[in-house]
């Protein structure tokens, strides 16, 4: 399957680099401008909590009500891009096949993770403990001297939560498919940090380690027929702010 | 929409302050004090922040709270949650009927997005944030602003998922009314947008009241 799906990255970009995130994993790096990430589900049904910081200056971070209210949406898909607080763009949802990424639940934590799952311990477990979200972006997080301030709202890649008319919540099980996957082209240098842990609303009463593969590819940044720059007025002034930063 | 109301007296309250319109506050309400949030004329947003008193780091979590109740908009009977998950607050009074936590807080920057690159200069609620941190002192600063509060927004969600900045469900004397559960750094913008038809383009003044654990009339 990850022979296919190489096929199918290649007729878009040059691959950079390519790196399978464990189920229950964390993982960060920084992706460059003109880098497309693609994010892969490789067994369907993962959740990738995900926080983006500008990698110049991380007291600029992704933003997730100016995301929202930019776009009048209350969710991510193709089209859509992430705004940083600063009127700027981190990356743009080039490609997304399942439809729909959560960025209002946030991530899940021990406590969540200990009362749904049961307790595991690295002595007995091992590489197989049950981690959270929250615990996993912190230790990324504090590799660039971050830390619980600069947790802000984070994304929920592969899930999906909406809202009823009375504002109550509904968790999508099953959403994403095998092989589901989102494109992120990145407008600014970012830090991305992964957690690849379970939605906090999944009602499966077993923890599953769902592995994602992240593969960065060379696209270039967004020509200006793009259609996340052209999807509204506000993401045309979004990518004018953030172009500024390069010129 | 439900409506919940507080006996408590205004006469009995150890603090009454009116804000005015675009300006910023800043204070402690300590655990068992009440908060309440008046909008003076109706309309009126007022962006909401909340810290621990005893340890900063923990801080009002818009995405705890709202997943933890199942429920995007905020009410009577809504436990704000912190960051690691405690109950910073509890709305115990609401007039209004609805409160948003998804719709932040505008900036000089966000409103070159939202509405023209011109409208930088204007005045917004994070230079108000801003501005109110650094006269705080403390070590609080742009690090620790996070997705606030809209008392009195209405931003409603469609199942379909669009969301938008509809008109307002408040009017003139409504208020929100809290009970602290910890010592909290209460930062407050009274949002100065002028570009936003929720409040008729007329930001306006609200008050603030304080009562003790025992001040219940």
């Amino acid at each position: 399957m990850v022979t296919q799906l190489r096929e199918r990255i290649e007729e878009k970009g040059t691959i950079l680099w390519e790196e399978r995130v464990r189920g229950g994993a964390h993982w960060s790096g920084i992706v460059r401008r003109g880098v497309t990430l693609r994010i892969t589900d490789l067994e369907g049904g993962s959740n990738v909590s995900t926080l983006l910081f500008s990698a110049e200056d991380h007291l600029e971070r992704y933003n997730m009500p100016d995301t929202l209210k930019a776009q009048h949406t209350a969710f991510l898909t193709k089209g859509f891009v992430c705004y940083s607080d600063m009127g700027r763009i981190l990356c743009s949802i080039t490609e997304d096949t399942c439809g729909w990424h959560d960025t209002i639940c946030g991530v899940s934590n021990a406590a969540m993770v200990r009362a749904r799952y049961g307790e595991t311990r690295y002595q007995e477990h091992r590489n197989d403990r049950y981690q959270n979200a929250f615990d996993g972006l912190l230790v990324e997080l504090a590799k660039y001297g971050l830390g619980k301030r600069d947790f802000a709202a984070n994304i929920n890649f592969f899930s999906k939560v909406t809202v009823e008319e009375d504002g109550s919540l509904c968790f999508h099980p099953a959403h994403s498919q095998a092989g589901d996957f989102v494109d992120l082209r990145f407008e600014m240098n970012t830090l991305v940090a992964l957690a690849v842990c379970p939605h906090p609303l999944d009602p499966d009463p077993q923890y599953r380690r769902r592995d994602v593969l992240i593969t960065a590819r060379e696209t270039g940044p967004a020509p200006a027929d793009d259609p996340c720059r052209n999807r509204c007025p506000e993401n045309q002034r979004g990518f004018e702010n953030t172009e500024r930063l390069y010129r | 929409m439900t409506y919940v109301t507080s006996d408590l007296d205004p006469a009995a309250a150890v603090l009454r302050e009116v804000v005015p319109a675009g300006e910023p506050w800043m204070g402690i309400v300590k655990r068992g004090q009440r908060f309440r949030i008046v909008d003076l004329e109706g309309n009126q947003a007022v962006d909401t922040l909340f810290y621990s008193a005893a340890r900063p780091e923990e801080r009002y979590s818009a995405q705890d709270t709202v997943r933890e109740q199942g429920n995007i908009y905020l009410t009577a009977g809504s436990r704000l949650l912190s960051n690691e998950c405690n109950t910073m607050l509890t709305i115990v009074a609401d007039t209004c009927g609805r409160h948003d936590t998804l719709g932040g807080a505008c900036s000089a920057e966000s409103n070159t997005v939202r509405y023209a690159l011109e409208k930088r200069h204007m005045h917004s609620c994070r230079d108000n944030f801003l501005m109110a941190l650094a006269r705080w002192g403390g070590g609080l600063d742009k690090r620790d602003l996070s997705s606030n509060i809209n008392f009195f927004m209405n931003v409603p969600v469609t199942p379909a998922g669009k969301l938008t900045f509809a008109d307002g469900i408040s009017g003139p004397g409504r208020y929100v009314e809290m009970r602290a559960e910890m010592d909290v750094i209460v930062l407050i913008s009274n949002c100065p947008q002028l570009n936003n038809p929720c409040n008729a383009y007329n930001p306006t003044p609200i008050e603030l009241l304080i009562w003790d654990a025992e001040g219940k009339a």
